[in-house]
């Protein structure tokens, strides 16, 4: 994972809430083994007019001119607005993934479901929950905006900078902050405390035998 | 330890890994279940960094959500699709290669991983489970701490066999009363998440309690814990009282003898203390309850079935009211139509929410005798898993779908999410008793409402949303 950067960013707002995991990628996508492949089928049924199906190329789809990010002020946005409850429903990672490769680093909305919130850390994608009216505020200063609106992300100082100098605050848990800013290997990060594990093991299999009669 | 633990605290104090210095805590999972769509990225990023599973017979795996429902005699060829049958394949791989053991296509207990597991008694109370799907919560039923995790959170518990975790908050929602007959426990979770909304539970461990939770089955209690994610929770509970330990009871992996007397008298602690403290309280009446069924594009978007599709400035919050017209216009309805008026193309009886032996017995008794209406293209029986296929055989209930004009199909995830060969076609509304009817989910542009097996079957005789009631 990459350690995250303080950066300024397009903005693209997405007007909608409750904004589902089955909707930033479809199913059918999910059949892939492999961790890349998916941005250009992020949000399908809503960016295209068409079916989509895997390995059938961006090419050979009809756009939905409509949608938010086939806009052309919005093409090389980084940052996602969206209303609240951002990526509900299944735990599909991919839904992250979705996003980074698509170049979304970082998606601001009022509240976001638990286990996409918990996906985006593992990836190096960044969520701020800001408040309710702040976002909203958001939406109408974007779509009042002439030129392209953009913001400055800085998660070491949990801060975003509008493009008229104004800062927000948001909060995050300090781990998250920390391991998204070192970009460490979670997994490495949790080894280190082996010695932890085994005598947490060595107790359990004490308390509760029945659960180390392994059938392999 | 104080004795105003809720019985989330009590499996969380029981699972954390000692020596922490952050904040942030680990804790033990006993239960890995994993399947073939978010296990293959897990596997390959443990084998890049050279890691081996910590301890392989926590891990127990199963294909379901890409297996085909017909031709299944013919294995792994069955599958038509030759990404499907990669992913397959490389679940098959990546067992053998590890040694975890799977149940695989070929194997009677295949099924849908939050079936399989509690039908073999690797789902057991008091564990800690994780699985890499949302519906994990499903084995709360048995005062587990069961959630669903991502990718990444696999190749975690592969590797690490723990998780990193911030404890959630407790929610209780308690639902008191005798249920109604024609009511179920599918009309008992849909009301709650109507109530709730889909992020009413974020952030929390929800535990179901009170008298109209503790008449349920072992299969309707996994009704209403599958669902706890739908009200936004990660993890639903229920605690263990005699219906859970006579069903974990003699189960193929459940422990036996000296071992069996030692999980009883610990699991028998699994409750919450009297004074515990929960951060959020909810009550319903069960007793006043109708049958349910959804309308929308979001779980939440749910109707008594005597009640009339709302316009959507019947809603609060300009956020509900633009989620209600989203969902009229992508679901093809108009507000103030009777939702008994929607008249539907297919039916689908299965999931895990609504796939184990009682609910096609449930659906089995309201079909009998009745036919599938001429209107209907297809109506699809797919049972949970292969034992529960075997036993419903054995019931002789398939018969008395195939009579009425159902397929009876094999084991798997099927329309739940269509990514096997079942699936809406653009425009097509379906009568399910899964879990989500979020736009696409049964097939692009397909419709869903979700509702009980009996309901689902009564709709099939009249070919429109119908309350089971009339069948009963
Ligand atoms: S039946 Fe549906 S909800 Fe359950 S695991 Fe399969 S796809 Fe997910």
């Amino acid at each position: 994972m990459k350690a995250f950067e303080k950066f300024t960013g397009l903005i693209a707002p997405m007007d909608r809430a409750n904004v589902d995991t089955d909707q930033i990628i479809p199913k059918q996508f999910l059949k892939s083994i492999k961790r890349t492949g998916f941005g250009d089928n992020l949000f399908d049924a809503w960016r295209y007019l068409d079916e989509g199906l895997m390995n059938k190329s961006p090419n050979e789809r009809r756009i939905n001119h409509d949608f938010v990010l086939n806009q052309s002020q919005y093409q090389g946005a980084s940052i996602l607005l969206a209303r609240t409850n951002f990526g509900c429903g299944s735990s599909r990672e991919h839904a992250v993934w979705a996003l980074q490769e698509y170049g979304f680093t970082c998606v601001i909305a009022p509240a976001f479901a638990d286990i996409f919130y918990n996906n985006c850390f593992k990836n190096g994608l960044l969520p701020i929950a800001l408040k309710e009216n702040i976002v909203s505020s958001l939406f109408e200063e974007i779509a009042a905006s002439a030129d392209s609106y953009c913001l400055e992300v800085d998660l070491q100082e949990q801060r975003v900078t509008k493009p008229d100098g104004t800062a927000l605050t948001f909060e995050i848990a300090p781990e998250r902050k920390a391991s998204l800013l070192s970009g460490l290997d979670e997994i490495g990060k949790t080894l280190l405390r082996q010695a932890d594990i085994k005598a947490f093991e060595e107790q359990h299999t004490k308390a509760q035998p029945w659960l180390f009669t392994d059938h392999s | 330890m104080s004795s105003n633990r809720t019985l989330y605290d009590k499996i969380w104090d029981a699972h954390t890994v000692g020596g922490a210095d952050g904040t942030d805590s680990l804790l033990y999972i006993d239960r890995h279940l994993l399947h073939e769509v978010t296990s293959p990225q897990a596997f390959e990023g443990l084998r890049l960094a050279g890691r081996v599973p910590w301890r392989l017979g926590s891990n127990i795996a199963t294909p379901d959500h890409n297996v085909p429902t017909v031709g299944r005699r013919r294995g792994l060829e069955g599958i038509q699709d030759p990404i499907s049958r990669l992913q397959v394949v490389t679940l098959d791989d990546n067992c053998r290669d590890l040694g975890i053991e799977q149940f695989d296509i070929n194997d009677i207990r295949q099924g849908i991983v939050h079936v399989v597991g509690p039908e073999q008694g690797l789902t057991l109370p008091g564990m800690t489970i994780v699985c890499g799907d949302s519906h994990t919560s499903t084995h709360g039923a048995f005062g587990a701490l069961a959630q669903g995790i991502g990718t990444s959170e696999v190749e975690h518990v592969l590797a690490t066999q723990c998780l990193v975790q911030s404890k959630s908050k407790n929610m209780r929602i308690r639902l008191d009363g005798v249920l109604a007959s024609g009511v179920y426990a599918k009309d008992l979770i849909l009301s709650i998440i109507r109530k709730t909304g889909t992020a009413g539970g974020t952030g929390c461990t929800i535990e179901f309690c009170g008298s109209a939770i503790e008449a349920l089955s072992m299969e309707a209690r996994m009704t209403v814990c599958n669902m706890a994610i739908e009200a936004g929770a990660r993890a639903g509970l229920i605690a263990v009282d005699e219906t859970t330990l006579q069903f974990v009871r003699n189960r193929p992996y459940s422990p036996k003898g000296a071992l069996w007397s030692l999980a009883e008298a610990n699991w028998r602690e699994l409750v919450s203390d009297e004074n515990a403290f929960f951060d959020i309280d909810m009550t319903i009446d069960a007793a006043r309850l109708e049958p349910q069924v959804s309308w929308g594009t979001s779980p939440e978007l749910v109707l008594g079935v005597s009640e009339k599709i709302p316009a959507p400035h019947s809603f609060e919050s300009s956020d509900k009211q633009e989620l209600a017209t989203h969902s009229l216009a992508y679901m093809g309805l108009e507000a103030g139509d009777a939702i008994t008026d929607v008249a539907l193309d297919r039916i689908f009886i299965g999931s895990c929410t609504n796939a184990r032996i009682e609910d096609i017995r449930i659906a089995a008794e309201v079909i009998r005798g009745h036919r599938v209406a001429s209107r209907i293209k297809q109506a699809l029986v797919v049972p949970g898993s292969g034992l529960v296929k075997k036993q419903a055989e054995e019931e002789g209930l398939h018969k008395i779908f195939k009579a009425a004009g159902f397929e009876w199909r094999d084991p798997g995830c099927s329309m739940c999410l269509a990514m096997n060969d079942d699936r809406l076609e653009p425009g097509e509304r379906c009568a399910s008793t899964s879990n989500r009817n979020f736009e696409g989910r049964q097939g692009y542009l397909g419709r869903t409402h979700l509702m009980s097996p009996a309901m689902s079957a009564a709709s099939a005789i009249r070919g429109k949303i119908t309350d089971p009631r009339d069948y009963l």
